[in-house]
């Protein structure tokens, strides 16, 4: 086993995923870097949501490796399957790692400051001071304070999706997912959003960024990943990948966003 | 016949058919969680049992499934439960209860397999990804959410229940129907039976009112 710099918050080795006899990811390998905004970008269907939905373990790699902060995951065993980590250990790393999903999927019946209080209450067990305080911090940060006992309901899109990325904030993951964190916003609700995670980046907050939007890969993000057919085609810092695809199948997805 | 002794009877059948009704509640509700939560279960055999229990339960006659429960015991185990031990409880009381509670909880399991269902699945995914368990999840997230959505179909089933407990006249436990069947056949009239639809208008008046409170206070959220 090799040594692994610590500075190494997510390596994904040869990983593999089949939905029944469908392959949706074949041998996908990839690092990011403390303090990194990795990208991935992609035509619908590429994989690039499923191989997110299994760093986060809402989805069982097939076969490969995972490693978060240094600590694996998932590995594969002698016979050729995925053998993952005891549950406690899975529950662990599971917390190191925050999610912001496409549709926010806030909790409708919780108010806003009980949605970033919840987890940190009954999860991460915190006095509720302590965790009412960070929360009322975090949303603060958004722009939110005013509406920390406001329903979801009650928020526009952008509002809600940056309440989402407080409540991934709150628990203090060491790693960031985003899954498409803009596409289910009109564009003027946008870039209230990117503003959120323009702001993370330069507090240095380690993301993994699943995105459409490739101006804002092109500024933000430090490494890029191009996926298509469940493979990784190109991959390399935002400039080079984005600005100077080598890969046609790169050039030609490229291409069609810019029309 | 004089009238006020009569509503004083049937106010006191009423009394009978209000504890019906609340036990079963009591039981059949928390027993169909169970039963729905077995229905959705990853275990086969377990998810058709309770395929089975709902579909005997929904597709024979209530009445009949109060003499099983009346007089199953005798006719099958030959065993004589008349004044059981406890409280001095009539054995009649307890089929009755028993065979409601079993009764509703098969309706009620579908009600809230229809109200999980529908909740989105994102709702669960992110309690995982916040590090909740699943029961937390469960409980924490999906059932509050639940409970706002069943409510109306709840409502339907509570008020069915209400006018149902008449049934027990079939046992003779001593509830506000069998009364005024009584007190009608003994003095050949009408009035019973109309004082006693009056109180159970009353009593589903009073129900439904409850139910759109309860619904109206969780109103704070679409």
């Amino acid at each position: 086993m090799s040594a692994i710099p610590p500075d190494e918050m997510l390596v994904v080795e040869a990983v593999r995923k089949s939905f029944g006899g469908t392959q949706v990811l074949r041998d996908i390998s990839f690092s990011v870097r403390r303090g990194e905004v990795f990208g991935i970008i992609g035509p619908s269907g590429s994989g690039k949501s499923t191989l997110l939905r299994c760093i986060t373990q809402l989805e069982r790699v097939s076969g490969g490796k995972i490693r978060v902060c240094g600590e694996t995951m998932v590995s594969d065993a002698p016979d050729g399957t995925a053998r993952y980590a005891p549950p406690a250990a899975l529950r662990r790393m599971g917390l190191k790692i925050g999610l912001v999903f496409q549709n926010f999927n806030l909790f409708p019946h919780f108010s806003v400051l009980r949605n970033l209080t919840e987890a940190q209450i009954h999860v991460l067990k915190r006095p509720k001071d302590e965790a009412t305080e960070r929360a009322l911090g975090l949303l603060k940060r958004m722009g939110l304070e005013s509406k920390a006992g406001a329903y979801p309901c009650q928020l526009s899109g952008g509002q809600q999706q940056r309440v989402g990325i407080a409540r991934a904030l709150a628990l203090q993951p060491e790693v960031l997912c985003f899954d498409e964190p803009t596409s289910a916003l009109d564009p003027e609700l946008t870039g209230e959003v990117l503003k959120v995670i323009r702001d993370l980046a330069e507090r240095k907050m380690t993301m993994v960024v699943v995105t459409h939007e490739m101006d804002f890969a092109r500024e933000l993000a430090d490494r890029i990943l191009f996926m298509d057919g469940g493979v990784v085609v190109e991959s390399g810092t935002a400039d080079e990948v984005i600005s100077r695809p080598k890969h046609s199948r790169t050039q030609s997805f490229l291409g069609r966003l810019r029309r | 016949m004089q009238f006020w002794p009569m509503v004083g009877g049937l106010a006191k059948g009423l009394g009978t058919t209000t504890s019906i009704f609340c036990l079963t509640l009591l039981f059949s509700l928390p027993l169909g969680l169970l039963v729905a939560l077995g229905r959705m279960s990853k275990f086969g055999a377990l998810r058709q049992a309770m395929r089975l229990y709902i579909s005997v339960m929904r597709g024979t006659p209530l009445m009949l499934q109060l003499f099983f429960f009346y007089f199953g015991p005798y006719y099958i185990f030959n065993l004589n439960l008349g004044k059981l031990g406890f409280w001095g409880l009539d054995y009649r009381f307890v089929a009755v209860v028993l065979g409601f509670s079993l009764n509703y909880a098969a309706y009620f399991a579908e009600i809230y397999r229809a109200g999980i269902e529908s909740i989105p699945v994102g709702q669960r995914e992110a309690g995982k990804i916040l590090g909740f368990s699943r029961a937390q999840t469960f409980f924490r997230i999906v059932l509050p959410q639940v409970v706002k959505r069943i409510l109306p179909p709840v409502t339907n089933e509570v008020i069915t229940l209400v006018k149902d407990t008449s049934l027990a006249f079939a046992l003779s436990v001593m509830e506000m129907f069998t009364i005024a069947k009584m007190e009608a056949a003994a003095h050949t009239t009408m009035v019973p039976f109309m004082v006693a639809g009056l109180f159970y208008y009353v009593f589903n008046f009073a129900v439904a009112a409850a139910m759109e409170w309860f619904e109206k206070r969780l109103d704070y959220y679409a």
